[in-house]
């Protein structure tokens, strides 16, 4: 042993190269859907149809919060509080989606803003969408996690991996706040 | 760390079921397996984007040939492009590092070894499909089976309107998911290179593959998901109707370009880096000599790899940007020959006054050295803007990227081949005929790619099924066919090679070439568990302290 040091965790680092990966896919998106912005050949406009969602967000952004505070609770060994926080997280982030797929029947049913209907449309839908699909598949690894805790399975070894998947959720909630900027602030 | 093979007479060991071993090998997670699968598959896809490459070259070996049809053609080019890099250079290079980078850095696998199983699977499955097109594209009549949009396939020409039928879904999806497998591969191992080095084993005692490795995979995470947006995009234009590159619409055929070659440039680095990586292990090895300029090397490999994520829009001089951008990214192309000039000094400084060896593997280096000088200097030829307009979609640029692709990437792909096959197998490759795939590889290469910019100065444009008689490209045609033919005899006797050697190779032992990183301090092939004991570095030639105590590196370190 020539000196005594310690390796960084492989979950976290290789947490960080795929929310790196992902960062390269939104980045596309959002310069694409910034190209875009304007350039609609005929309507609806963000103008005409976007509606703030800041409650949404508000519950998306506080599951940050939450998730970070629940895995500090693990990391302690206390399961209630844990499990209280890790609850209140899911129904954060599903309220989060409840609220696109609100906007989404919304522009649908009452505009008539498809992913066809315009370049708004096209753009919207996909980054959008593509955020949405992440919050799935974090609502998803939550999911798991839970049922794992409601049978008294996650203890306070497990701590390390409910890390990882806070960082992803970490980096979801980020990408809303550009993607909130984008469409909602500059895009309008 | 190690000892002789304890050796157990007249014990017989039943052989087992071929199912069983067959399971073994599907559901293997071992590093060093799926090493191999990656590179089998890669040598299958080889096998077939040569025969397309063949196949073309038929078609323009003589003016108004009718080998085959334009359509036929269109295929051809498009998936010899599509297969050459992305299931066979790609694939190949992810099984080296695979392979060597838990044994160089003295770890037992992987950082996550399910995580590599997936990746290569979804390469594999990502390749099958490409070709299932040829059976199962015929989605509507005269659409075409196979993907036949070339391999950047520039919006509009994928848009549903001008590529009917499922082609060029073929194309997209294949793309998709072998991206997916690819960044999987990249984070494992980053993860490995970061997390599971042996005691000892600081970043700055790597050996030079590994770093490169780290580089290369950093890039793949930002340069593959680029092309994984934009064909997220091209699949939302094809099936639901959207309207990104759809030019009716608003949408721009443009933006397309541009995300591919944010994708396309550094691919290319993605490539290359691996094969400035098997060099740096191989020159220094036959030249007994340590490798000069180690920090100096990983400097410039981390600037090429940034360098390089600013050159894309060199591939779209033509396409009209203003002088700006161009000029912005005639300066970044023409910096990247910076760092690369200092690799390619730093590999001339190990061979300067070292007792070089000219054994197979350092034969395909010093060839890779020159090939890929000259492959650069085209390079900077294309980068000043004027003359891009002139030579851009020509023959001329084909010779270039395959100089760099065949002279560069593949000649240091053979050497690795060489140098590794005796720790992967146990036996040596068979000197004389390496010599033969040599020579004959690099005499078809020659002949084939130097002549091939001829006709592109002359004005034959890329892609074309065929041409006219008299314009001066005739025999240059004709000549440069034949090299393409005498490289396939080339490959045929490498294959050779590699089946025979493999049964009849001598006993290649631990350490058949008195090299210095860890791999070659266990036996050959590696234990499943790699290391017994895990090793304790005290240099960056582990090897050499422990052949020469009276002399270590590591009372230099």
């Amino acid at each position: 042993m020539t000196e005594g040091r310690r390796l960084p965790d492989r979950g976290k680092v290789g947490m960080a190269c795929l929310i790196s990966a992902e960062s390269a896919i939104f980045t596309i998106f959002v310069v694409a859907y910034l190209f875009y912005v304007g350039k609609s050949r005929g309507g609806p406009t963000p103008h005409d149809v976007l509606e703030t969602p800041i409650f949404y967000t508000i519950c998306l952004l506080s599951s940050s919060l939450t998730i970070h505070l629940a895995a500090r609770f693990l990391a302690r060994g206390q399961r209630g509080g844990f499990l209280g926080l890790w609850m209140l997280t899911f129904v954060l982030g599903g309220l989060f989606l409840y609220g696109t797929g609100q906007e989404w029947h919304r522009l649908i049913y009452d505009h008539g803003l498809t992913i066809s209907t315009n370049l708004f449309g096209t753009t919207y839908y996909s980054l959008v969408g593509l955020h949405a699909s992440h919050v799935i598949a974090g609502l998803i690894m939550m999911g798991v996690v839970l049922a794992f805790a409601l049978a008294g399975r996650v203890g306070r070894p497990h701590s390390p991996r409910v890390e990882v998947l806070g960082l992803y959720w970490h980096f979801v909630d980020a990408v809303w706040v550009v993607v909130f900027t984008v469409v909602y602030v500059i895009g309008r | 760390m190690s000892s002789d093979a304890v050796v157990i007479q007249d014990v017989h060991v039943e052989s087992r079921p071929w199912v069983e071993t067959l399971h073994d090998w599907v559901t293997t997670v071992d590093h060093k397996r799926l090493g191999i699968l990656y590179i089998l598959y890669a040598l299958v896809l080889l096998a077939m984007g040569g025969t397309e490459a063949l196949i073309i070259r038929i078609q323009l070996m003589v003016p108004h040939n009718h080998f085959v049809s334009p359509q036929v053609f269109n295929r051809m080019f498009t998936m010899h492009g599509t297969t050459m890099i992305f299931f066979v250079v790609m694939p190949v290079l992810f099984g080296f590092m695979n392979y060597l980078v838990p044994l160089m850095i003295g770890a037992r696998d992987m950082a996550f070894p399910r995580l590599n199983a997936f990746s290569f699977w979804l390469t594999a499955f990502g390749g099958i499909l490409l070709y299932f097109s040829f059976l199962g594209g015929e989605g509507l009549y005269g659409a075409g089976s196979a993907p036949d949009v070339g391999w950047w396939a520039y919006a509009p020409l994928a848009a549903k309107a001008f590529s009917p039928g499922h082609s060029s879904d073929y194309w997209t999806i294949s793309l998709l998911v072998s991206g997916f497998g690819s960044v999987g591969t990249a984070i494992n191992i980053i993860a490995t290179v970061l997390c599971m080095r042996c005691p000892g084993m600081h970043l700055g005692r790597m050996p030079l593959l590994v770093w490169l490795a780290l580089v290369m995979s950093a890039m793949v995470l930002l340069a593959i998901t680029p092309l994984t947006a934009a064909q997220m995009m091209l699949l939302v234009d094809r099936y639901l109707g959207g309207h990104f590159f759809d030019t009716q619409a608003g949408g721009s055929a443009t933006l397309w370009m541009h995300f591919f070659w944010i994708f396309g440039h550094p691919e290319v680095y993605v490539l290359v880096i691996p094969a400035f990586a098997f060099i740096s292990e191989i020159v220094p090895v036959f030249s007994r000599k340590p490798m000069f300029g180690y920090p100096v090397m990983v400097a410039a490999t981390v600037a090429i790899g940034f360098v390089s994520m600013s050159v894309w829009a060199h591939h779209m001089f033509t396409i009209g940007m203003n002088s700006y951008a161009n000029s912005f990214f005639a300066l970044t192309t023409m910096a990247v020959g910076i760092p690369t000039g200092i690799k390619i000094f730093n590999w001339l400084a190990t061979m300067w006054g070292g007792k070089i060896q000219f054994k197979t593997p350092m034969l395909f280096a010093i060839a890779f050295l020159f090939q890929f000088l000259i492959a650069g200097l085209t390079g900077i030829i294309q980068a000043a803007v004027p003359v891009d307009w002139q030579l851009s979609l020509s023959y001329f640029v084909v010779a270039h990227f395959h100089y760099v692709i065949v002279g560069g990437i593949l000649f240091a792909l053979f050497g690795a081949f060489y140098y590794w096959y005796p720790k992967v197998t146990g036996r040596m490759l068979d000197e004389t005929l390496g010599r033969w795939h040599f020579w004959l590889f690099i005499i078809g290469f020659h002949l084939c790619f130097d002549l091939m910019h001829l006709p592109g100065l002359l004005g034959m444009p890329r892609r074309i099924y065929t041409y006219e008689p008299g314009r001066g490209w005739d025999t240059l045609n004709f000549l440069i066919s034949i090299g393409g033919f005498i490289q396939a005899t080339a490959v045929l006797v490498f294959l050779a090679n590699l089946f025979l050697s493999y049964w009849k190779g001598a006993k290649a032992g631990n350490d058949p070439w008195d090299a210095w990183t860890l791999e070659w301090s266990v036996s050959s092939p590696p234990p499943a568990y790699n290391f017994a004991t895990i090793p304790t570095v005290a240099s960056r030639r582990p090897l050499w302290d422990l052949k020469h105590p009276e002399d270590p590196d590591s009372r230099y370190d």
